[in-house]
Order: C-alpha cells, then sequence, then structure tokens
C-alpha cells in the first residue's frame, strides 16, 4: 500500500479557553471524572462520621473534633481488614457485570470452599502432615482456590456453552453451594484454623509491622513512578500525543502521596498494651515508660487484597483476555465477528471469579478463624453493589476494578460508622441499600448529562 | 472471464433459511482476484446474509464454498479470517466502548515482549491507516461511541485493509459517508483492485456499482436473478431485475443464471 506520511500532532488538544478549569485538568491528567466524584463522597462520609462520633463522645452541649474516633488508625485500620474480603471478590465482580453477566452465588460459594479448606486443614492434612505443618495453609489455600475456580468454571460452561442465562445458573448455585457447605460438615463449625493460615485473616500477628509495611510502602512508590515513565517512555518512542509533564508528575505525587499516608496510618495503630507486654516478656524486651509501641503495620488480608486489585488491574487493562472481555461487554455480535472466542473468553471470566472467591474465602475463615456453613450469607448482595457503587455498569462493557475496590471501602465505611452510631443492624441495611440506588442513580445522570 | 484459472470465491448453490424465511435461496456467485463484484437488490433481497455466510458470521444449510478452487469450510469468522476474508459489515460491527485503534485491532492485538498489549504500537499504526483514509480524524483516545458516523465508518474500513486481505467483502461502505469521503472510498476500492483483491461490493448506488464494478449480481427474494457484466448492461435493465426481477434477452444464457 502506499506509503503516506502522517502529520502526528505530538502535544495533548490544544488548551480552549472556553474550557472550564476542571476540564481541562481532568483532561490533561486523564482521570476518570467518576472516580474522582467517589473518592470525594468516600472523604465526606468519614468525615460526618467522625464529626457525629466526637459530638457523641463529646461532653453535652459541647464539641471536641478530637474526641471522634472514625478517623482514629484503630477504626481505619480495622475497617480495612473488614473490607478485604468483599472488595476481593468485587474485583473480579467487575469483569462478570462488564460482560453483561452476574454471578448471585459467590457469597454461597465462599461458604462452601470455605468449608473445604478448613477441613482439609483441620481434619485431613494432620493426619498425614501433622498438626502446625508449614504446608498445611498453603495446601488449604490451593484447595480453595482451585475448588473456586472449578465451581466457576462449571457456572461458565453451563452460562457460556449452553446458552443459560447467568442470573438463573448463579441463582442456582446460591442455593446449590450453600447446601453443600451445610453438607460437608452436616452444618458443624470447623475450627480453630491453622496457625499460620490464621494470620491471613488479620489480628496484631497478622500484621506486617511497621518496618516491613514502609519497605512495601516503598517498592510501590517506585512502581508507580517506573509503571508512569515505562508508558511515557513507549509514548515518546512512536511519537505519541501524551500528557503534559506537570501531570504525569502530578498523577505520580498524588499516587504516592496517598501510599505513604496509608503506610503512616498503619504503623500509627499499635498493638493492644496487654499482646504488646505479653509479647515484651517473651523476648525479654524491656518495656519503656508508658507502655510499649508495637506498630501493627499493613494487615496481611489488606496486603492480599491490594494485590488482588493490582493483579486484576493488570488483566482488565494489559491483556487481550482483559480487551476481550470489554469489547464482549460493548457489543457482543462485534466481538464474535471480530473473531474472539466470546465463549470461552465468559468462561474464563467466572473461573477467575471463582478463583477470587477462594481467595476471599481464605480471607473470611481466617480471620473469624472458623468456618461455618453461613459464612458469606448475603456477599454476593455486597459485592454486587460495591462493584456497581463503584461505576460498574449492569449494561455491560463500563467499569473499572479501582471504582469497585472503593465501592466496597465505602460500604464498609458506611457500615462502621453506623455501628459506631449504635445503629440497629436492620437499619444499616436500609441505608446500604439507599445508597446504592442514589449512586447508581447519580452515575445514571452524569452519564446522560455527558452524553448530551 | 477476467483470469484465467480457478475463481478466488465461488459460492455454490447456498441456501440459508431463518425459520420459514428463505433468506438465501440457492445462490452461486463467483470472484476473482483483481475483481469488484457489485452485489444489488432491493432490503432484504439476501445480499447481508448470503455475505455473512462467506465472512463466517451465519453458518449455511447446505452448498459449498470454495476458495482458489478447494472446498472452504467456514464456520466462524475466525475461519473465514484464516482465508484472508476481511469484512465491513452494513453495522459496522464496532464495539462501542474502547478506541479506534482497540477497534482495529480486535482479535488481533499487537502484543509487547512481555505478552501484555502494546497499546502505542497499536495507535501509531492506527494513525498511520486512519491518516489514509481520514486526515482529520483526531480523536483517538476517545471511545467510538463518541464519533460521528462517518469516522466510525472508515475505522470500520480501516480494520478490513489494514491486514492484507485477499478478499474483501464491502456491505454499504459509503452509508454514513459525505460525497468527498465517498469519493476517497471509490479511489481505495480501484487501489486494492490494483493489488490484486477481489471484492464483493454491495451497495444501494447503482451509479457506484458500474462505477467500481466489474461484474453485477442482482438479488431479489433471496434469489439470484442474475450476474452480468457492467458492460453488457446498462442501468435500467439492472434497475428492472432489481426491482421486477426481469431478465433482459441477451442474459439468458444458462451459465449466467442461477
Ligand atoms: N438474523 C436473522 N434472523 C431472521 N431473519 C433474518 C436475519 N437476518 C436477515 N433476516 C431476513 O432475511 C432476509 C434477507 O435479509 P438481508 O440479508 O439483511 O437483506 P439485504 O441485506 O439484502 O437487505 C430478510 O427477510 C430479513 O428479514
Ligand atoms: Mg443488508
Amino acid at each position: 500500500m502506499a506509503d503516506v506520511t502522517v502529520p502526528v500532532t505530538t502535544t495533548a488538544a490544544p488548551a480552549d479557553p472556553n474550557v472550564g478549569w476542571v476540564r481541562r485538568f481532568l483532561r490533561a491528567t486523564e482521570i476518570d471524572p467518576r472516580l474522582i466524584g467517589m473518592v470525594v463522597a468516600l472523604v465526606l462520609i468519614w468525615i460526618v462520621f467522625h464529626i457525629l462520633s466526637a459530638w457523641r463522645l463529646s461532653p453535652p452541649g459541647t464539641f471536641n473534633w478530637w474526641s471522634g474516633v472514625f478517623l482514629r488508625p484503630r477504626n481505619l485500620w480495622i475497617m480495612s481488614v473488614q473490607t478485604a474480603s468483599i472488595a476481593v471478590m468485587a474485583t473480579g465482580m467487575v469483569l462478570v457485570i462488564v460482560t453483561r453477566n452476574i454471578d448471585l452465588s459467590v457469597g454461597s460459594i465462599l461458604g462452601f470452599v470455605g468449608m473445604l479448606m478448613a477441613v482439609t486443614q483441620v481434619q485431613i492434612l494432620p493426619q498425614y502432615l501433622g498438626f502446625g505443618h508449614p504446608l498445611t495453609w498453603i495446601i488449604a489455600v490451593a484447595v480453595g482456590v482451585v475448588a473456586g475456580a472449578l465451581i466457576g468454571g462449571l457456572h461458565g460452561f453451563l452460562i457460556a456453552f449452553v446458552g443459560i442465562p447467568s442470573f438463573i445458573v448463579t441463582l442456582g448455585g446460591l442455593m446449590v453451594w450453600r447446601g453443600a457447605a451445610w453438607w460437608i460438615t452436616s452444618g458443624r463449625t470447623v475450627a480453630p484454623m491453622d496457625s499460620t493460615y490464621k494470620l491471613l485473616g488479620g489480628g496484631p500477628a497478622g500484621a506486617l509491622g511497621a518496618n516491613l509495611t514502609w519497605l512495601i510502602g516503598i517498592a510501590a512508590c517506585v512502581l508507580v513512578v517506573g509503571g508512569l515513565a515505562l508508558a511515557r517512555q513507549r509514548k515518546v518512542r512512536f511519537n505519541l500525543p501524551r500528557r503534559p509533564l506537570w501531570a504525569e508528575t502530578l498523577v505520580g505525587a498524588v499516587v504516592c502521596a496517598v501510599i505513604v499516608g496509608f503506610v503512616l496510618l498503619v504503623n500509627n495503630y499499635p498493638w493492644p498494651p496487654i499482646i504488646a507486654r505479653n509479647y515484651a516478656q517473651a523476648n525479654n524486651i524491656p518495656i519503656p515508660e508508658g507502655g510499649l509501641f508495637i506498630a501493627h503495620g499493613i494487615a496481611i488480608p489488606v496486603l492480599i487484597a491490594l494485590g488482588v486489585a493490582l493483579v486484576m488491574t493488570f488483566i482488565a487493562r494489559r491483556t487481550r483476555f482483559g480487551r476481550y472481555v470489554f469489547a464482549i461487554g460493548g457489543n457482543p455480535e462485534a466481538a464474535e465477528l471480530s473473531g474472539i472466542n466470546t465463549r470461552w473468553v465468559t468462561m474464563k471470566v467466572f473461573m477467575l471469579m471463582g478463583a477470587l472467591v477462594g481467595i476471599a474465602s481464605t480471607i473470611a475463615t481466617a480471620r473469624l478463624d472458623s468456618a461455618t456453613n453461613a459464612a458469606g450469607t448475603l456477599d454476593e448482595l455486597y459485592t454486587i453493589a460495591a462493584a456497581v457503587i463503584g461505576g460498574t455498569s449492569l449494561g455491560g462493557g463500563v467499569g473499572t476494578i479501582a471504582g469497585a475496590v472503593l465501592g466496597a471501602v465505602l460500604m464498609q465505611s458506611l457500615q462502621s460508622g453506623m455501628v459506631l452510631m449504635g445503629l440497629e443492624t436492620p437499619l444499616q441495611q436500609m441505608v446500604v441499600g439507599v445508597v446504592l440506588v442514589l449512586a447508581v442513580a447519580l452515575d445514571t445522570i452524569y452519564r446522560r448529562r455527558a452524553r448530551a | 472471464m477476467s483470469a484465467n484459472g480457478s475463481p478466488l470465491v465461488e459460492m455454490r448453490n447456498i441456501r440459508l433459511a431463518f425459520g420459514g424465511i428463505h433468506a438465501v435461496e440457492n445462490v452461486t456467485i463467483t470472484l476473482y482476484p483483481g475483481e469488484v463484484v457489485g452485489l444489488v437488490g432491493h432490503n432484504g433481497a439476501g445480499k447481508s446474509t448470503l455475505i455473512k455466510i462467506l465472512s463466517g458470521a451465519y453458518r449455511k444449510d447446505s452448498g459449498e464454498i470454495l476458495i482458489n478452487g478447494t472446498p472452504a469450510t467456514i464456520n466462524n469468522p475466525r475461519d473465514a479470517k484464516s482465508y484472508g476474508i476481511e469484512t465491513i459489515y452494513q453495522t459496522l460491527a464496532l464495539t462501542d466502548n474502547v478506541d479506534a485503534a482497540a477497534n482495529m485491532y480486535l482479535g488481533r492485538e499487537l502484543l509487547t515482549r512481555w505478552g501484555t498489549l502494546d497499546d502505542a504500537a497499536m495507535e501509531d499504526a492506527t494513525r498511520k491507516v486512519m491518516g489514509r483514509l481520514n486526515p482529520h480524524f483526531r480523536r483517538f483516545k476517545d471511545p467510538v461511541k463518541a464519533l460521528s458516523g462517518g469516522q466510525r465508518q472508515s475505522i470500520a474500513i480501516a480494520r478490513a485493509i489494514h491486514f492484507n486481505a485477499r478478499i474483501l467483502i464491502m456491505d454499504e461502505p459509503t452509508a454514513a459517508l459525505g460525497p468527498a469521503e465517498t469519493a476517497q472510498v471509490g479511489q481505495l476500492i480501484r487501489q486494492l483492485k490494483s493489488e490484486g483483491i477481489g471484492i464483493f461490493l454491495i451497495s444501494h448506488d447503482i451509479h457506484d456499482v458500474f462505477d467500481l464494478g466489474d461484474r453485477i449480481s442482482v438479488m431479489k427474494n433471496g434469489r439470484l436473478v442474475a450476474t452480468a457484466r457492467t458492460t453488457e448492461v446498462t442501468k435500467d435493465e439492472v434497475l428492472g431485475m432489481i426491482i421486477m426481477g426481469n431478465v433482459p434477452p441477451k442474459l439468458q444464457r444458462p451459465e449466467v443464471r442461477a
């Protein structure tokens, strides 16, 4: 074909004086405005709950910001651990919903594979390895993840190749796997878990401590800056338009600031005095005046959730599979006509979802140090709500992993805040329900205005 | 016929029914290298259905497809692409929620050394192809949902010509284009033809078909009325075939009738 040289603009669109600075800023930084909206909503919720708790705990007729408990490291740390399990599942639910499907079975699968993992480590493995064997937790987690992937694969097969709507398949799954969770032990709770496995659920021992947390935080910052630089370098090589340097720097700086802020937060939540004292006595550490300060650092389940979110973002944005998932959601016929094996991609999405449920189940059962046949009840609703509040469109084709994680944090914030306020559980449910509808309403209005 | 040897494509006695509707009924058409065959007929005549069988979107009920004289198995779009068949669908078949480069490379993404999507390379190549087809196009970052009909159409065309097609199917490729862009597509068709590519061109515009086509196949109610060289029939005669199904006496030879 004829060679034609094409002039390529090397800078982003020229600044249009008619466009407001907010929009110009968003365009330069290439940030999704809805993500900013969510962060603002989240911060507002946090501040409101903090003020309410301060007001409740101040002497009558007075108000002292510092007596509030919501924004204290302790509360935020506990919230981060409570969010982890739903956040892990929400990252998979994004892909499920993006392909115009739904998965109502994740809560039941969580219960079922949790039971499987518990029986594996408490009843089966000790017969061969003895108690407390270092391999026990690894085998148990592998059993959970593989079982989850197989169950997801079965659902995916029925949906993609047999053609049964995902709503029906996973509604059936919701009932079947809940029953199966009961069936494994005839309803008996299995506890306690393997001592290493338990660490995956958090707690003072299940956190990494100050130094390791700093190390991870700094590594994450290096990764972010390196990733931005590498992406920019590729664009330079092809002479493609790119963000202005100030925008690139700002994005990197803000992300690193958030990481450092999070490290400072989790490193400011000390172990409870009794545990710290026992630890000091056991290790012959002198206890200083005013008690021993041992920081929790990042909790292992939170680290797992963040790692999952990172990997899932990579899968969604940087791999062929991720591209196909979004293409199928955008226009299934066009995806098929492009030669994409849409059925196989759909089946893989459900397998991935199942594997993530295995990870989430590990976190949930490790945190409770037990597996019950009711574990994960209603989790499917919270997971879907997290994804949807996070901007995933039920119409398919639209959604981000980061949004879903933020959605999970937002819901947990609401619940923790309401618990602090002493609200009854039914009232909490009502509030979460209203917020879900409100979030989707706002998103719908935003989209309609963006299109106009 | 224009070429010696076997045709590039031969679709023999193709049949496809949707329930009770015989969308394509015993149709035989051929295409030679470097040839443009215009496919004309009313809405609902079965043109899109016929070419979708060739592009792998539909499976025929019966009949045979031969590529370069050997029987071909086309069960899905991947099969068709493996025979070098590229298609611009009437509906364009774009995925609205991703950008131009993602659409152009959909199903054939460029990968980096590490097996990840090479978006920079794909955007670069897309800019070059689009520079030929639609030099004013700048919105490479927007999802194609936000683009105009003409811009979307040029992306669909870019996708079809970028991957070294040997057989190109164009179903109403200029439906959403203005006169200047339509002329550009005409020029493109001549260029591709000179490179030896065989083209099925479906168009509502009978002038276009006479202008660009070597032969014309007329369909009506799922059947082939007749195939004629553009030099041996007039536009009025073709219109007569489209509307009434009247085959001019000079064409009533067994080898050109279905
Ligand atoms: N997917 C389908 N399902 C059922 N009927 C169809 C389908 N596609 C086309 N048809 C029918 O087949 C006939 C031929 O349609 P089509 O090939 O689109 O005609 P054309 O492209 O010539 O306008 C029409 O009657 C149409 O309604
Ligand atoms: Mg048509």
